[in-house]
């Protein structure tokens, strides 16, 4: 019998992947949680039908969403993670010994202890004692927050489902009055290529574009995600994502990595010509 | 337990046996069953318009029910503690123009607060009848009009002993009850019917600790919104009547201005809504006060907005509040309520029920999510970070006493002319000026404008509240009757 996986990416576009079998499938009060198996991506968590990551190709997104910010910012210390219940970005983070604190913000609790259960590479650092796990709506963490983080990350699911608090502008905005005087915010940004999505897209860098003086967009090549193109925000109060990055320091720290490099880096902010038009369409008021 | 089993919706079990019997129709709508307008199913699905159909014999007819209409409004009327209920189908705008022409005549008096809503005044307009207006508490500091006291109704009685009923603004768009019981007790005495307003209380009839509903306190007549608070569609609404009543006089009444074609799709959505709250309510409105609750106690905590809590309450203009409504006061960030109101739709694409002077208000129901209320509390916070500013100046006067100088209806009819604004002082208006949401008339037809109504209008204009009621749409100009009349 063959079992197949299939994620609709456009109502006339969809992945496809070979299942093995299903690990696990349960209702949270939130959404539905599945983890599957695969020859090919090997184990990878569903929420009400989407893709969230597979063990194959997760580093990617970890990666370009952690490195990224913590190549430019030039000492941080605490960070909040808001989504991200899969322990992914944490992972990554606590490779930087600087960092004494990471309050991690997932609104659902049983996203976390089905990573745990079934995806221990991505989750591996969730017990870490730096780690403080507070299991609240992101939007409400972040409202009585106020000059508190040198970097938030928002690794958020897409825009409709419980997720959708998490691209408004009273989000991004508080995001803002969280940060301290020289804080960064990167977050999921979608992708530019189908309709629905690019529209998500716009919407999101228009609402960051109003909240933050400085608004860059980079980008990854993920197979996973609809059309395999993703990008993240990069919103800050000071630092420019290229101009402010410092390469060497952040050789010199020897961290292995499969995707990122200070090199990749730079070129992630070189966009394709039609994605920087959908972009400046929203950057100019009115 | 009552004679009916709330579980059954004789409307829309109708509805669903009339599909399955497939029935030929050679009568109206036209559109028969949608086939004749292939975008309208599009645009509402078969479903819907399947159901879109005439009055029939397995039907029933709202003007003369006989058999699963009356048995809906019989099993609503036990469902509400009514001695008799009517669905309607003119939104509650026809309940209670169908209570006032119920009661009174061509100039009979009728006592009620200044702050009703336009239909009643358009009642007035279409019956002849001359208003008392008992003049409502204001508070200045939260910018609104309260309820009525029991010594100032007691008061307009003993002025007006010739008056033939007493309608109540109960709860008002802002939550706000009279005591109600003391008002019916008073009115009844003095052999006056009492009618009730009960658009924004539809929840009264069915959650726990909620402030008294109208049929309980004795009321004679409520218009109760069920697609407010109750989630049926919206223009679908209940006329309650109590036990000294004669429901096929009202009846007759409603017909006079009711639809002969009424819309099954309003009809069962009264049906099946009166079955879920009958079923349901209690649990349903439980989640709501506990969600207005929350939602409460987080605006209060971010300083400069004050949520209207209970501690307002003082046993007489404001004698009790309904603890689902969420009137947040805004003046203490510096800004109007319809300006917080306008922010929050232009920036954070968040539509509130309605924005005044001094408050926004969150209409909150069986509907909402948690989600969706800590956008609203984020939004307000951000809100108030970066467009607070010193609130000196800010008006907060909202009601200005009414000057009656003739009825409503002769002053509608009257000889008239038309005025730029400036030049209407002193002079006696035709029609109706309204800021919309409330709807509760500035002036209405036959009352004298004065300086401070005028200053009123152009500050409510300039705040950007949406005005109505004039001929002139722009509010430029307000037509006044010619001198001649008096």
């Amino acid at each position: 019998m063959e079992l197949w996986f299939s994620e609709p990416h456009t109502p006339n576009v969809k992945l496809s992947i070979r299942v093995d079998r299903q690990l696990y499938s349960g209702q949270s009060e939130l959404q539905q949680i599945e983890v599957f198996e695969s020859p090919e991506f090997g184990r990878f968590l569903v929420l009400d039908g989407y893709i969230m990551l597979t063990e194959k190709d997760e580093f990617i997104y970890h990666e370009m969403i952690a490195h990224v910010p913590m190549a430019v910012h030039p000492h941080v210390k605490k960070v909040l993670v808001i989504g991200a219940g899969d322990g992914g970005a944490v992972r990554e983070l606590v490779r930087y010994p600087e960092i004494e604190q990471i309050d991690l913000v997932e609104i659902d609790e049983e996203v976390i202890k089905v990573c745990m259960d079934y995806l221990p590479s991505v989750s591996c650092e969730m017990r870490n004692e730096k780690v403080k796990i507070h299991i609240e709506d992101g939007l409400k963490y972040v409202r009585s927050k106020e000059d508190e983080y040198d970097l938030i990350i928002v690794d958020s699911t897409d825009p409709f489902g419980p997720g959708e608090g998490l691209f408004t502008k009273e989000f991004y905005g508080n995001c803002y009055k969280a940060l301290k005087e020289d804080g960064i915010m990167v977050n999921q940004h979608e992708s530019p290529f189908y309709e629905t999505d690019a529209t998500a897209c716009m919407r999101a860098h228009k609402r960051i574009v109003e909240s933050f003086p400085i608004s860059r967009v980079y980008q990854a090549h993920i197979p996973t995600y609809p059309s395999g193109h993703w990008l993240f925000g990069f919103a800050s109060k000071k630092y420019h994502p290229v101009h402010d990055l410092d390469a060497e320091r952040w050789l010199a720290r020897g961290l292995e990595t499969k995707y990122y490099t200070p090199k990749l880096h730079e070129g992630a902010f070189c966009l394709p010509a039609y994605v920087e038009k959908l972009l400046r369409k929203v950057e100019v008021h009115g | 337990m009552g004679r009916f089993n709330q579980e059954r919706a004789p409307i829309y079990e109708a509805l669903e046996e009339f599909r399955r019997n497939r029935i030929v129709p050679f009568d109206v709508p036209g559109h028969k069953r949608g086939r004749g307008n292939p975008e309208l199913i599009e645009l509402l699905g078969q479903q819907c318009v399947s159901i879109d159909v005439n009055s029939m014999k397995p039907l029933d007819n709202l003007c003369h029910p006989v058999s699963v209409i009356r048995e809906a409004e019989e099993m609503a009327a036990e469902a509400f503690g009514a001695a008799y209920a009517f669905l309607m189908v003119g939104g509650t705008t026809s309940s209670v123009q169908g209570m006032v022409l119920s009661v009174c005549k061509k100039g009979d008096k009728i006592i009620l607060p200044r702050n009703v809503h336009r239909s009643v005044i358009n009642a007035l307009v279409l019956n002849g009848a001359i208003p008392i207006y008992v003049n409502p508490d204001m508070d200045s500091r939260l910018g609104i009009a309260l309820g009525m006291k029991v010594s100032q109704v007691e008061k307009t009685i003993r002025e007006n002993p010739d008056a033939v009923a007493v309608l109540v603004n109960n709860p008002t768009y802002y939550g706000i009850c009279s005591d109600l019981r003391s008002i019916v007790k008073l009115a009844h005495a003095h052999g006056m019917k009492v009618l009730v307003d009960e658009a924004h209380g539809t929840h009264f009839y069915f959650g726990e600790n909620m402030p008294v509903s109208a049929m309980e306190a004795g009321a004679d007549m409520t218009s109760v919104s069920m697609h407010k608070s109750g989630g049926s569609l919206t223009q679908s609404s209940f006329l309650l009547t109590g036990p000294d009543m004669h429901p096929g006089y009202v009846r007759q009444i409603i017909n006079l201005t009711q639809t002969t074609s009424a819309s099954y799709l309003l009809l069962a959505s009264l049906d099946i809504s009166r079955r879920n709250l009958a079923l349901r309510g209690r649990e349903e409105f439980r989640k709501v006060t506990a969600l207005a609750e929350y939602a409460r106690g987080e605006i209060n905590r971010i300083g400069g907005y004050y949520a209207y809590t209970p501690e307002l309450i003082n046993q007489d203009s404001i004698y009790d509040l309904d603890q689902t409504k969420l009137t947040v006061n805004t003046l203490g960030i510096g800004l109007a309520g319809i300006e917080v109101y306008d922010i929050l739709r232009d920036e954070y694409d968040i539509q509130m029920e309605l924005g005044d002077i001094a408050n926004v208000l969150a209409y909150l129901s069986i509907g909402d999510r948690e989600r969706d209320i800590e956008r609203l509390i984020s939004a307000l916070v951000e809100i108030r970070r970066k467009y607070s500013r010193d609130n000196t100046g800010m008006f907060t006067q909202e009601y200005i006493e009414p000057r009656v100088a003739v009825s409503p209806q002769s002053a509608f009819y009257a000889e008239k002319e038309s005025l730029p604004l400036a030049e209407t002082e002193g002079r006696i208006c035709s029609e109706f000026v309204m800021c919309y949401p409330p709807g509760i008339p500035i002036l209405a037809p036959g009352e004298e404008i004065t300086a401070d109504i005028l200053e009123y209008i152009t500050y409510a204009k300039e705040k950007g509240c949406s005005m109505t009621g004039p001929e002139d749409a722009d509010i430029e100009r307000l037509n006044v009757l010619k001198e001649i009349v008096f």
